[in-house]
This record gives C-alpha cells, structure tokens and sequence, in this order.
C-alpha cells in the first residue's frame, strides 16, 4: 500500500465521531424547515411548530422511559453536559452549600472542561473517581467521596466514547441518590446502543446528543427531573421551562425525535450486528499485528464495551501517523482523544488507565454503525500491518534524529 | 512523487505546494505545530499560531490535497529553543531558524516522511537546489532580497535530494501575484519576520525570563571604567546599542555599542563601534553542502546573517575548525552566529562562530 488519497469507496469507522442522518431524519427535518413559525409565537402558525416540539418530546420521552416535561432541549452534547454540572452545582452550593464536583477521570471534554472552570472560577473543589485497568470507574472511589463532605453533584458517563468500557452508572445513580447528591450521566455513545430506560436508572440528569444517532448536528437534550433544581447557563426567553433559553429548532428537534426512534427500536438488532463485527476486527487486529493491545474491557462481558467500538495501542506508533496512512489507504478513523487545531493530545482516558504518554498517544479507534459491513473490518485488516509498519519506522526515526 | 508540502500558512509556501499539485506529484500538506503557547495565544506574527494552521489549511482544500498538523513542538522545544537558551546562556548568539532548519523540517519531518513512504519534503523557502556532477546543490534563490540560501546552509547533499524548494526561481512579486491569480486567501498576508517563538520580538525579554537575572557591570572597553550596569549579561548581543542605559557618557559624546559580552565575570564591554569590527573568523561545527574545503584556502564569499552581504574572503580548515579571512571587515560579529561560505552561487558549507579577530585591537 502506497499513499493514495483517492476518492473512490471510503470506508467509513468514526461513527462515534459523528454517524450519518438517516432517511427518515432528513425528511423530518425538510417537511419542517419548509414551514414558517417560530413555536414560542401564540398565532397559528406558531401553535403548529410547538406541537410539532411537543410531539417530538413525548415520542423522545416515551422511547426513553421518562416524562415529557424532563426533556429539555438543547444544542448538544456540549451544552447539555454544561448545563447539567453547571447547573446542577450552582443550585447545591445555593441550597445546602456543598461545594465537592465529583467525576470520572475519563469524561468527555464537555464535562471535564466545566469542572474544571467549577474548580479555578467558582470555588469548587474536584474529587476526580479513578479507573480501573479496563476503564471502569471505581465504585469504591466514589463511596469513599460520598462519605467525605457535602457533593454538589457527581457525573459518570453512561459509556466512554474512547475505550467503549461501560460504566457502572445503573449502581453509581444508585449510590448518589441514597447519599442526596444529584447525578448526571453523558449518556451520548451509549443511546442507539446500549438498552436505555431512564425510568429505571434513577439518574437526575442525562445526556443525549441528536447527530451521534442519525440525527442531524446542533440538537441535543439533557434529561431532567423538573424537580431536580437547575440553575440556568444560557439566559433569555426561558422557552424550555426557564431553565434554557433560545428559539427551540423545530425542525432539528422534530428529526432528532425521528432518530431517537430509530435508535431505541433498532438497538437489540444493532447491537448483535455490532458485536460480530467488533469481535471480527478485535480478533483480526490481534493476529495481524501481535502486539497491538486492545484497550478496554477485552472479553469480560460481551456487554461490557460498546458494540461498535474498537480501540487498539500499537506500540512504537503515533496514532496520528496511523490515522494519516490509514486515510490515504481510504479508511477514516479516529484517534478517539481531544484535538485543538487538529494537534492530538495524549489521551487523557489511557493516562487514567495508568498508560505512560507514549501509549497515550499510540492508539485508535475505530466505531462502527449499522451500515458498517464486514467488508469495512476486512479493509481495515488489509490495510493495517503496512500503515502499522511505516508509523513503526517514522516512530523509530523521530527517536534517532535527537 | 509523493511529496509532503511544509504548509506554514503563508504565501511561500502555499504557493510552492501549489506548484507540486501543478506538476502531478501527490501531494500531502502538513502544518508543523512548533510552539504550543503560540498556537494558543494566537496573536503572533511567528509562523505557527492557530491563524495559520487554518490559513495552511484552506489552502490544502483549495488545491484539493490532506491536510494534517504535526505537533513536534517537544521536539521543536528539545531541539530549538531549549538549544536558543542555551547558547545565550553561554554568550552566544545563535539562529534559531537554522537551527530549525537544521533539526526539525529537514530532518525530524524529513525523517518521518521517508518512513512513511514519501519521497521528498517541499518548502516555501527562497533558495534553488540544482544537480550538479557529484549531486545536488544548494544555489542562492533567485530574488535577492528574498534569498533564504544562508538559513539553508546548514544541509547536507543527503537532505538535500529528498528536498524540493519549487519557488526559488521567482520573485517574490511574482509569488505574490501567482497567489492572487491562484485565488489563495493569503496573497496578501505580510511577511513574518520574527523568531516565531517570541511573537513580540523582545528577545532580551524572553531570554531574561527563562533565564532569570544576575546583575553585572557594563565597563568601557578603551578605559576599564564602570560606567553602567545591567541584570543578566546573556541578554546582550555584541553590537547592541539599544537598551544599555549606560550612567556615565562617552568622553566624545559617541553612541557605544556592546564589543563583548563575558558570562564568567558577568561584564558587558561597551565601546566605539570600530571596535566591532572584524576580519577573521574562526568557527567549529562545520557543515558541508558541497564538498568540504581542505587546509588549503580557497577563494569564496562568506555571509553572516541572514540578509547580509556575501563578503569575499579566503576559507580552509584546519582541526576540525573553519578558518574564514575576509578582505573587508565585517561588524558586529557574535559568538553563536552561522557563517555560510558560497562559491559564487552555491552553498559550499557552514560553521558555528567560535571566535573572531577584531581589526582595532582595544
């Protein structure tokens, strides 16, 4: 395999990136968009565009297992996670004074960067719970911080966007509710993919993203008892019961439903055609580069990691050299860690595993969807024992021009 | 060939990857991320700030090649700027760009980019590379007030033949029009000119903050009497002028200028700017473009910085050190400086400045 960027049949593994918006979504999305009303406006024009919202929030609601009214639209992933640790801490120092934020040290940047600023701007302090070797996050961690002082609010995500390692969030919401403190999950990778009712998990707030699912980008919600207090990050018009502000996007919002739906009735299906292919290429990866090393929970549990997600170290390579060759050999896949300006960082996920730097920076990930095919994982098999050669031998040359 | 085309974000160099798509090579851009507190700050006239990298970038989609952005900014640091402090820490005046040059894009990316099956890095610099009986040359570029062959200097014949420099040959007019003509945003993007790691051009500054302060005289060269004094010797270059705030005047009312820096005792020398004035260099860490100059010397044309004059002069060496005797002097000289012999056009090699004679002896 040379470098070749042509543009003939790609192959498509960052699914966990974004995914495409499927038919029905597209659909949705146009039948709105061509019909004019803002739903906050009392005329009929505007009544037509609000109930197409409300529709859409009792489908999400039902499909989900909780209550119209805990649906809060939002424009995302990011805004949703904001709003939740944001909001949900400012309303526990304002009532009970505690000021502790706990975490996963495996967070997505939506809801590590908020605790952060809680932590330098707002006087938070962080207990920040450790992984463990697949990246699970430690129970016994977080009971120890319950028992400490006051917990402003506590966030574990549903299922890592890196690794793919699910967490324990089922017990974690359990254990914060008996302790009063307010829960959240970014639940983002885990709906369309994991079997999902909120209704069960006891969770204060949760996560979901519309363009990870097949929705279009921009549109979002975060899952919130209208109970739980929330104080709000965007002020305005107060158009989602005064806790968000902003014109609601009907036609994102009534696609977003039609994606929800799509990923809830096809999760059991999706995720068996997921496994296979996931154990086909983790299986594939293994024997064609030795020592590759799969991060992750590797076999403990079919259920254990995302059905569609593969992360894989190749020692002595840069993942982004990888990921270079790779995109010349016509597979987009990611490095599955935080860029700015498109400069990979260390992943922060394989340090809370305890890998050193170099490790950090030697992986991939590849996530599938269901349109992926076992004619995806073969590309990749093919294609792999070369680009891991060339990114070995640019590796071993970046360490002898010191 | 399959090419990696250095994309700073500026005209040179999108214009010469523009080039290679052009002649039918394929094509890959990469923006060097150098200095990590650049890239954020994002105001600097360097050439690696997050400005760029988007600028580099929407070049590559209009010429319709991948775009990647390499962070080599811990070896940039290891490499350059650590180097930079170090040299200073030392008395010395070193440049960084060469040393760049030297260790980072043809090398670590040249290096890196043979691993990964390419055949040659390209740059935007102003500098030709011809074939010559015994290999490649590394000739002065075309424009002689664009000509980049001094920072150059420093390559062997092995970088140079899997190096490709596709503007050379123009002016940077010509460059600039070819840009607009191309329809690349950057056309009119000003020139940088400052060491791209110290975006506010104050060098005594940033070389004080890393390297903290240690007061000391500043003594008059001819008398040996104190006449000021200064926080950190390693802030001062030899034929400074500028910031010495000097107590006491010259007798004759003249500018002084800093003759010699000694870190041992901390003293800057200030003097008249004859004193500055040299005619004999002697330099280690020789490089060799061509082939290398024996004992014996031979006639050829010496520069010292990177826009400065080519001064004839005789070069030989002798014990691993580079012995340069110019027929008119130069002034200003400092310890740390690259000085790049050409025979006519061609880059013959380089040396480190080790030590200099000054023509009016104190």
């Amino acid at each position: 395999m040379e470098p070749g960027f042509s543009a003939e049949a790609r192959v498509y593994l960052d699914h966990a990136a974004t995914t495409p918006m499927i038919g029905q979504a597209q659909e949705a999305w146009l039948s709105v968009a061509r019909q004019v009303g803002n739903p906050s406006s009392l005329h009929a024009a505007g009544r037509r565009q609000r109930q197409i919202v409300e529709e859409s929030r009792e489908s999400i609601a039902e499909l989900l297992g909780t209550r119209p009214s805990a649906v809060v639209f939002t424009s995302g992933g990011t805004e949703s996670d904001n709003l939740a640790i944001k909001g949900m801490y400012w309303e526990s120092r304002r009532i009970t004074g505690a000021s502790v934020v706990a975490a996963s040290a495996i967070e997505h940047h939506a809801v590590l960067d908020p605790v952060e600023w809680l932590a330098q701007d707002q006087g938070a302090s962080v207990e920040w719970l450790p992984v463990d070797d697949f990246g699970r996050v430690r129970l016994d961690a977080l009971a120890d911080v319950l028992a400490g002082p006051p917990v402003a609010v506590c966030s574990i995500m549903w299922a890592n966007n890196e690794i793919g390692t699910v967490q324990p969030v089922t017990e974690a919401a359990a254990m914060c509710r008996a302790a009063g403190v307010p829960f959240h999950t970014d639940a983002v990778q885990a709906l369309g993919h994991l079997p999902m009712n909120l209704g069960e998990l006891g969770a204060d707030a949760v996560t979901v993203s519309s363009h990870k699912i097949g929705g279009p980008f921009g549109v979002g919600a975060l899952i919130v008892d209208p109970g739980s207090g929330l104080t709000p990050v965007l002020h305005g018009g107060g158009q989602e019961r005064d806790v968000r502000s902003g014109t609601l996007d009907a036609p994102a919002i009534a696609a977003f439903a039609v994606a929800v739906r799509h990923a809830v009735e096809g999760q059991r299906d999706r995720a068996r055609h997921l496994i296979a292919l996931r154990e086909r290429l983790m299986a594939g990866i293994e024997s064609a580069v030795p020592d590759a090393r799969i991060n992750g929970d590797r076999g403990t549990s079919p259920d254990a990691r995302l059905p569609g997600n593969v992360h894989v170290s190749f020692p002595g390579c840069e993942g982004d050299l990888l990921l270079m060759l790779l995109d010349a050999a016509g597979i987009d896949c990611s490095t599955g860690s935080a860029c700015t300006a498109g400069i990979p960082e260390p992943s922060h996920v394989l340090l809370a595993m305890g890998r050193d730097e170099a490790q950090a920076r030697s992986s991939l990930r590849f996530s599938l969807s269901e349109s992926s095919s076992q004619g995806d994982v073969d590309a990749v098999l093919a294609a792999l024992p070369s680009a891991v050669e060339r990114a070995r031998r640019a590796g071993v040359m970046d360490a002898q021009v010191v | 060939m399959r090419v990696i085309a250095a994309m700073s974000g500026g005209v040179d160099s999108s214009v010469a990857a523009a080039r290679l798509v052009d002649a039918g090579h394929e094509v890959v851009g990469v923006h060097l991320a150098l200095s990590k507190a650049a890239a954020t700050s994002g105001r600097s006239r360097g050439c690696c700030t997050l400005d760029d990298a988007r600028d580099a970038r929407r070049v590559a989609d209009l010429l319709g090649i991948p775009f990647y952005v390499w962070d080599l900014s811990d070896r940039f640091k290891a490499e350059v700027i650590d180097d930079f402090l170090d040299e200073y820490r030392h008395g010395r005046t070193p440049n960084p760009c060469i040393r760049c040059n030297e260790r980072i894009k043809f090398a670590a990316v040249l290096h890196r980019a043979r691993a990964m099956g390419f055949d040659a890095v390209a740059s935007g610099h102003y500098a030709q590379i011809r074939a010559g009986a015994a290999g490649p040359e590394l000739h002065r570029g075309i424009d002689p007030d664009k000509d980049q062959s001094y920072v150059l200097g420093v390559l062997g014949r092995d970088q140079l033949a899997h190096t490709l420099l596709p503007i050379g040959g123009d002016h940077k007019s010509q460059i600039r029009d070819e840009a607009a003509e191309r329809g690349l945003l950057v056309a009119r993007k000003p020139d940088s000119h400052d060491i791209c790691f110290i975006p506010d051009g104050d060098t005594a500054a940033f070389v004080r903050s890393r390297l903290g302060s240690e007061p000391g005289d500043i003594v008059d060269d001819a008398s040996g009497a104190v006449v000021g004094h200064h926080d950190g010797a390693h802030a001062f270059t030899i034929g400074q002028r500028r910031g010495l705030d000097l107590r006491v005047p010259a007798p004759d009312g003249a500018p002084r200028y800093v003759v010699d820096v000694d870190i041992a005792t901390s003293t800057v020398r200030v003097g008249s700017p004859e004193l500055l004035d040299v005619d004999r260099i002697e330099g280690d860490r020789p490089t060799w473009t061509g082939d290398p100059l024996g004992a014996e010397p031979v006639a050829v044309h010496a520069q010292v910085r990177a826009h400065g004059e080519a001064i004839p002069a005789e070069a030989s060496m002798d014990a691993g050190r580079m012995h340069v005797t110019l027929m008119s002097p130069v002034r200003g000289l400092a310890r740390g400086q690259t000085v790049v012999v050409y025979d006519d056009s061609r880059v013959v090699g380089s040396a480190t400045v080790d030590a200099t004679r000054r023509l009016v002896s104190a």
